[in-house]
């Protein structure tokens, strides 16, 4: 598989929230806002890049018994860094996403690349694979989230376009899961149509 | 000479259809209509009409190119969820917040679960705690609009009966007069103006055997047995049972939401635990949740639990004791 594709693959095949369904917790409780949706993925696409290339330069020398609490700590070690990082330069994002900041540390997605890619493959693939399912979750947490935005509040990256409120629901937990269900149903229908 | 026909039973079929059923059900459902209509007027012949043409018409496009199924207009049903839906709302609903509730309730509720008879959900109540939880201004604004009988009873945006008890508890509701509760009440969704209307609606269904009473009885008995209890103990703290089976949602939910084929218990029995539930848990939010009336959310919640209250209470085959 060429880098090209790795990075590829994590878009549409493997698209973390979309296809594999990993990470719902983030996915569902911070994506009320296109801004907000974005900065998660984001941050997640930092660590996994990082955590990514760390564990499979290490993997060799781990053994199999400990694996999972090493990659923890590796993990980990990239999540306090990056949440001190955006503490000083965007307090205000670090402020909003909180507690599912160092919640990064858990999320299914860092952890089984690691597991399922990383430990079995070269630093510049797993890197590739990093930027790959980061990217999708990245696009993927944008677009709920933007859909959310634009139903539940009407405005799109904090551009307001009509007065007052939207369908607050949509900004609520139940409108989360609702959009959430129907996008997986478009993007099925958008990526199986291909396929054929 | 005639060929005798050899056949498997049953041979002998009742003239019964999804479509008389549910023709039956919109034909209990209209002294609610009038009393609303007559009551509140122009703006809830709006609201009814939004409704019910908007539920038909989404139905009709989405079996026709969404799924690209025949289409199920013509049962009937989702002229009662628009009917529902329409009595659930208050009679000053804007048209397109009852557009987005027929989009929830038919789109949502309805459709993507794979039509009449797999909806999980009831879809009018679904389209209701929708609107509720996205447009609460619009859908606790109690304003009485001008109607065509009863002088317009003012234009005051009256809290309804319950939102009062939940304000100011037993001492807000003093003055009210039962009688008027029971022929067209004080504030509310449209449908629950009147309990007589309501009454003659059961009545009706009964009398046709289109519902069996096991479900709305034990709702109303459940309700007033828990608020009796309660009111029994602290007559200064809870409101009485009369207040509580006359007020709210409690006639319209049980005796047409509740009673729901498809999101109701098949047996007897379990028709009984479903609407227990869903007495306790009405009374539960009346009485100490956040929300001034529960009876949407209780449908909600039981109906969720109706496939597990099915698997407890099949019937037994003949012949196995």
């Amino acid at each position: 598989m060429g880098k090209f594709q790795l990075i590829t693959k994590g878009l549409i095949k493997e698209n973390p929230t979309f296809v594999l369904l990993l990470g719902m917790c983030p996915t569902l409780a911070t994506t009320t806002s296109a801004i907000n949706g974005m900065s998660m993925g984001l941050a997640t696409l930092f660590v996994l890049v990082l955590s990514n290339m760390a564990i499979s330069l290490i993997a060799p020398y781990i053994p199999d018994k400990v694996r999972i609490p090493s990659y923890i700590v590796v993990i980990a070690t990239f999540v306090t860094l990056l949440q001190f990082v955006m503490q000083a330069y965007v307090p205000d994002i670090y402020e909003t996403l909180g507690l599912f900041i160092p919640l990064i540390v858990v999320n299914c997605i860092v952890l089984g690349r690691a597991e399922a890619f990383a430990n079995k493959n070269g630093v510049i693939d797993s890197a590739c694979d990093g930027i790959g399912i980061g990217l999708g979750f990245t696009l993927s947490l944008t677009v709920l989230g933007l859909v959310r935005e634009i139903l539940g509040s009407g405005s799109a990256f904090g551009f307001k376009f009509i007065e007052g409120d939207g369908i607050l629901a949509f900004v609520l937990a139940p409108g989360a899961f609702l959009a959430l269900g129907y996008l997986i149903v478009i993007f099925r229908k958008l990526t199986t149509k291909k396929a054929e | 000479m005639e060929r005798l026909l050899v056949s498997p039973s049953p041979h002998l079929h009742t003239k019964t259809s999804t479509k008389s059923l549910m023709r039956d059900v919109v034909i209990a459902m209209i002294p609610a209509v009038i009393v609303s209509v007559l009551f509140y007027g122009w703006s809830e012949l709006l609201v009814l009409g939004v409704s019910v043409a908007s539920c038909v018409l989404l139905e009709y496009l989405i079996t026709k190119y969404l799924l690209k199924r025949p289409c199920t207009v013509g049962d009937m049903s989702a002229v009662v969820t628009g009917i529902l839906l329409a009595l659930n709302l208050p009679a000053t609903t804007p048209w397109w917040v009852v557009f987005i509730g027929a989009v929830v309730a038919i789109g949502v509720a309805k459709m993507t679960f794979g039509g009449l008879g797999q909806n999980l959900f009831n879809p009018a109540i679904v389209g209701r705690v929708f609107l509720l939880i996205s447009f609460p201004t619009y859908m606790t604004d109690w304003t009485r609009p001008q109607g065509f009988i009863g002088g317009g009873l003012d234009g005051l945006s009256g809290a309804t009966p319950l939102g009062l008890a939940k304000e100011g508890g037993v001492a807000a509701i003093e003055g009210l007069d039962y009688m008027d509760m029971l022929f067209y009440n004080i504030g509310g969704s449209a449908g629950e103006l009147s309990a007589i209307a309501i009454l003659a609606g059961f009545v009706y269904l009964l009398a046709r055997r289109v519902i069996r009473p096991y479900i709305t009885l034990s709702i109303l008995a459940t309700v007033a047995v828990f608020s009796g209890i309660f009111w029994a103990i602290n007559p200064a703290e809870y409101t009485d049972p009369v207040f509580n089976l006359l007020t709210g949602g409690v006639l319209l939910g049980s005796v047409f939401m509740a009673t729901d084929y498809v999101t109701s218990p098949m047996s007897n029995v379990g028709g009984i635990i479903f609407g227990v539930g869903i007495g306790i848990i009405t009374m539960l939010i009346r009485y100490f949740g956040a929300y001034p009336e529960g009876m949407s959310f209780a449908i909600l919640i039981m109906n969720s639990v109706v496939p597990l209250i099915n698997k407890v209470c099949h019937a037994k085959k003949y012949g196995r004791a």
